[in-house]
């Protein structure tokens, strides 16, 4: 997920050449408040214009209370964007709240209720805590998201690049988006200089759980994409699995075991997702040999 | 008669130099030479007028050049490139006649077979010995390879080095041998070393810039022709260096190890050398120290002169036996012709270079841009110069797609199989045009200014005078 400013004509404009999944449009803390509304424009312009094939969209936009968000929903959901990601969601109340104004900005435009999701991005104190609340609040919500820049700061933390002050918040995140059975976003590494930093980071979220994880430079993708994508052993290991999982169906027997461990069903689950990601990635996950 | 004079007054005088010669001058020194300035502002001291300059390249360092040309001292003009300034002054029409352009194999080719005449050459010696053998791995000014000089050395009437900094004989290594030498000038300084060489060659930081060269590398790949004994040649600039970053683990994981990196050679290509990507490296010119270093210290990095390198005379090239070029474009056409000569106004900025010899030698030619420059699409209906005639690239990669010139339906394929985006070029130019409009050609109209004259010899376009 590729934060890109929503008032930067350029990086608008090649915005979807970087390998990004998704890319976050961003109303809020990239635009000064004296260029919103210019940001809103070349926004919902850069929506129509530049198509963006093969990458999932989502505007950020302001939070309510700022004054800004009634006019960014009623210019962006009539767009279609995959999600809006509303900021410092803090409770179940402000999700309800957001969803009931994209139900009516959908209504205006035609669009079915619920054509848009939401992806709150969770950076208070409160929030985290309430981030089981937030995930289930709306039909809406696909996935949660952290943002450790503003949470150390709510949390009167130093914000540090192995990350122990977020570490609650990781895992709470995790628990909490998959208890909803929604997807979970790991905030960005912010030093743009710092690509070991950068691996270190992005494997620790995918081995707490998270789905994926967002960066604030387009140099920043292909590091993120690898430390998500099984490596050749992982890939290996899930179709042993399989393997002795088929070989033990057909000896019938119930109890199967691999280099001397039992295979149980979170095994057999396990190495079916990383089949899944390899075969989506293009990596020959479906092969069986 | 002793070959070494002193100050390049007694050097100019001592050459027999007089109105209406032809003086030839290399450009290892690029930004930071000092001794075309010097010898012209002696030849306007001494009264001589109407030289032709006769000069391997041009950069901005060169401007003098221009006053010179306005007294009349200098009425003539023959360069395979020139950088902005200059050319900006070419184009406003400073100059009487046509600037005649040439490529780097073009040069030579002219000069060795005599339709270009040389009556003295000054040679820029960054190392020499009384008796004018001379090299470009010492002294202050070192710039490694002096392969652009090689062929003024052998032809011209007259050879004179000039140098800041004289050795014992022999001097060895010689890249220019005392046989071909009349006069040995010893000056203070023949060039500023920060503009010679940059400290160190840097890949693009611009993320669009590495997306076009990660689809590059994998377009050599899909091609086939990274296999043992690859070779491979690319510019120091933008997107062409960046694409040896994505080359490197494709040679790894295909376990290649190519026969040679040919070129102007930067710390990149070493790089690749000395990590055993390739076996040797064949250089005509170093664009910076850790290519001099190399050049200097590994029997395995050699000097080959503009002959070798590119000549569509030689009875055989390099370039002939050259496997992948990437290249850059200020703008390339629907029949992929190049230009690399003018700007979106019509304004010298550049020159061929390399660039169509190479692209003719290479069995895959590759071009590499992003789709828009600012507000500019890269593709237009028609180059406003021709530098590389269209059959000879054989495709373009952007950030939003590869088009592949349809001469070439096979490496079409390759590419599609691969899963590489390809796409007909007159989308792409639809592509660009739907996020910058379709901007409206500038044509200058004024007189011819220059006239770019291919590697074979044919006049292949002509520049215009952006003055009406």
């Amino acid at each position: 997920m590729l934060f890109v400013p929503g008032n930067n004509p350029g990086m608008l404009l090649n915005a979807d050449v970087y390998g990004a999944d998704a890319l976050i449009l961003d109303l809020e803390d990239a635009v000064a408040p004296a260029e919103k509304d210019a940001a809103r424009v070349l926004v919902r312009n850069a929506l129509s214009a530049c198509g963006y094939q093969g990458c999932e969209i989502i505007v950020r936009i302001n939070p309510l209370g700022s004054g800004y968000t009634g006019e960014d929903i009623s210019a962006i959901v009539p767009l279609r964007p995959d999600m809006l990601m509303p900021t410092k969601v803090s409770d179940a109340g402000a999700i309800r709240e957001v969803s009931r104004m994209m139900a009516e900005a959908e209504r205006e435009s035609g669009l079915a209720e619920g054509t848009v999701g939401l992806l709150p991005l969770i950076e208070t104190a409160a929030g985290v805590e309430r981030a089981y609340e937030i995930a289930a609040a709306d039909p809406r919500v696909k996935a949660i998201f952290l943002g450790a820049e503003d949470l150390s700061s709510d949390l009167q933390a130093i914000r540090s690049k192995p990350g122990g002050e977020i570490a609650y918040a990781r895992g709470r995140m995790v628990m909490a988006a998959r208890a909803a059975g929604v997807d979970v976003y790991d905030t960005p590494f912010t030093d743009v200089n710092d690509e070991e930093g950068l691996r270190q980071d992005a494997e620790l979220a995918r081995a707490l759980g998270f789905t994926g994880k967002a960066v604030i430079s387009p140099r920043h993708v292909e590091a993120v994409n690898q430390a998500f994508t099984p490596g050749e052993g992982e890939i290996r290991y899930a179709r042993e699995v399989m393997d002795a999982i088929e070989e033990g169906k057909r000896l019938g027997r119930g109890a199967v075991s691999l280099r001397g461990k039992m295979i149980d069903k979170p095994i057999v689950d396990r190495a079916l997702r990383v089949l899944e990601t390899a075969r989506a990635l293009g990596l020959g996950g479906a092969e069986h040999e | 008669m002793s070959k070494l004079v002193e100050g390049i007054a007694e050097a100019v005088r001592r050459s027999g130099l007089k109105d209406g010669m032809t003086v030839s001058f290399h450009h290892h020194l690029r930004n930071g030479d000092y001794v075309l300035n010097m010898v012209l502002e002696e030849a306007a001291r001494q009264g001589i007028r109407g030289l032709t300059v006769q000069a391997s390249s041009l950069f901005d360092a060169h401007l003098p050049l221009i006053d010179h040309m306005k007294s009349g001292v200098v009425t003539g003009l023959e360069t395979d490139y020139m950088s902005g300034g200059i050319g900006r002054e070419i184009s406003r029409g400073v100059l009487g006649q046509p600037v005649i352009f040439r490529s780097h194999g073009g040069r030579p080719e002219a000069i060795e077979s005599g339709r270009v005449h040389i009556d003295v050459a000054f040679i820029a010696a960054p190392a020499a010995d009384p008796l004018g053998n001379a090299n470009g791995v010492a002294g202050p000014a070192a710039c490694g390879s002096l392969g652009y000089a090689m062929s003024d050395a052998k032809c011209a009437d007259t050879v004179v080095l000039v140098t800041d900094h004289i050795e014992e004989y022999p001097l060895i290594p010689a890249s220019i041998g005392e046989e071909d030498v009349d006069i040995v000038a010893r000056v203070d300084s023949i060039g500023d070393p920060g503009g010679i060489v940059s400290g160190t060659t840097r890949i693009t930081r611009d993320p669009v810039g590495l997306a076009i060269a990660r689809y590059a590398a994998q377009v050599i790949e899909a091609s086939g022709l990274c296999r043992e004994g690859f070779s491979f040649q690319t510019g120091a600039g933008g997107a062409s260096l960046a694409v040896t970053q994505y080359l490197k683990p494709i040679m790894k994981r295909l376990g290649v190890t190519g026969s040679f990196g040919l070129g102007g050679i930067t710390g990149y290509m070493v790089d690749m050398l000395e990590e055993g990507y390739f076996r040797s490296l064949l250089d005509v010119q170093c664009f910076d120290l850790r290519a001099v270093q190399s050049i200097r210290d590994n029997p395995r990095h050699f000097e080959v002169s503009a002959t070798r390198y590119a000549g569509p005379h030689a009875k055989s090239a390099a370039v002939d036996s050259l496997d992948v070029v990437v290249l850059g474009a200020t703008e390339i056409d629907t029949d992929f012709n190049v230009n690399v000569h003018t700007d979106s106004n019509g304004y010298i900025i550049g020159g061929s270079g390399g660039h169509s010899d190479t692209a003719a030698g290479a069995k895959l030619a590759m071009i590499v841009a992003p789709l828009y420059r600012a507000r500019l699409p890269i593709v237009v209906d028609r180059v406003l110069t021709r530098s590389t005639p269209g059959k000879t690239v054989d495709v373009l990669v952007t950030q939003r797609g590869i088009a592949v010139n349809p001469l070439r339906g096979d490496l079409e394929e390759k590419l599609r199989a691969f899963g590489l985006p390809v796409v007909d070029i007159h989308e792409l130019k639809e592509r660009a045009e739907r996020v910058t409009g379709k901007p409206e050609t500038v044509r200058p109209g004024g007189r011819v200014v220059a006239r770019v004259e291919y590697r074979d010899g044919s006049i292949i376009d002509e520049i215009r005078s952006t003055e009406e």
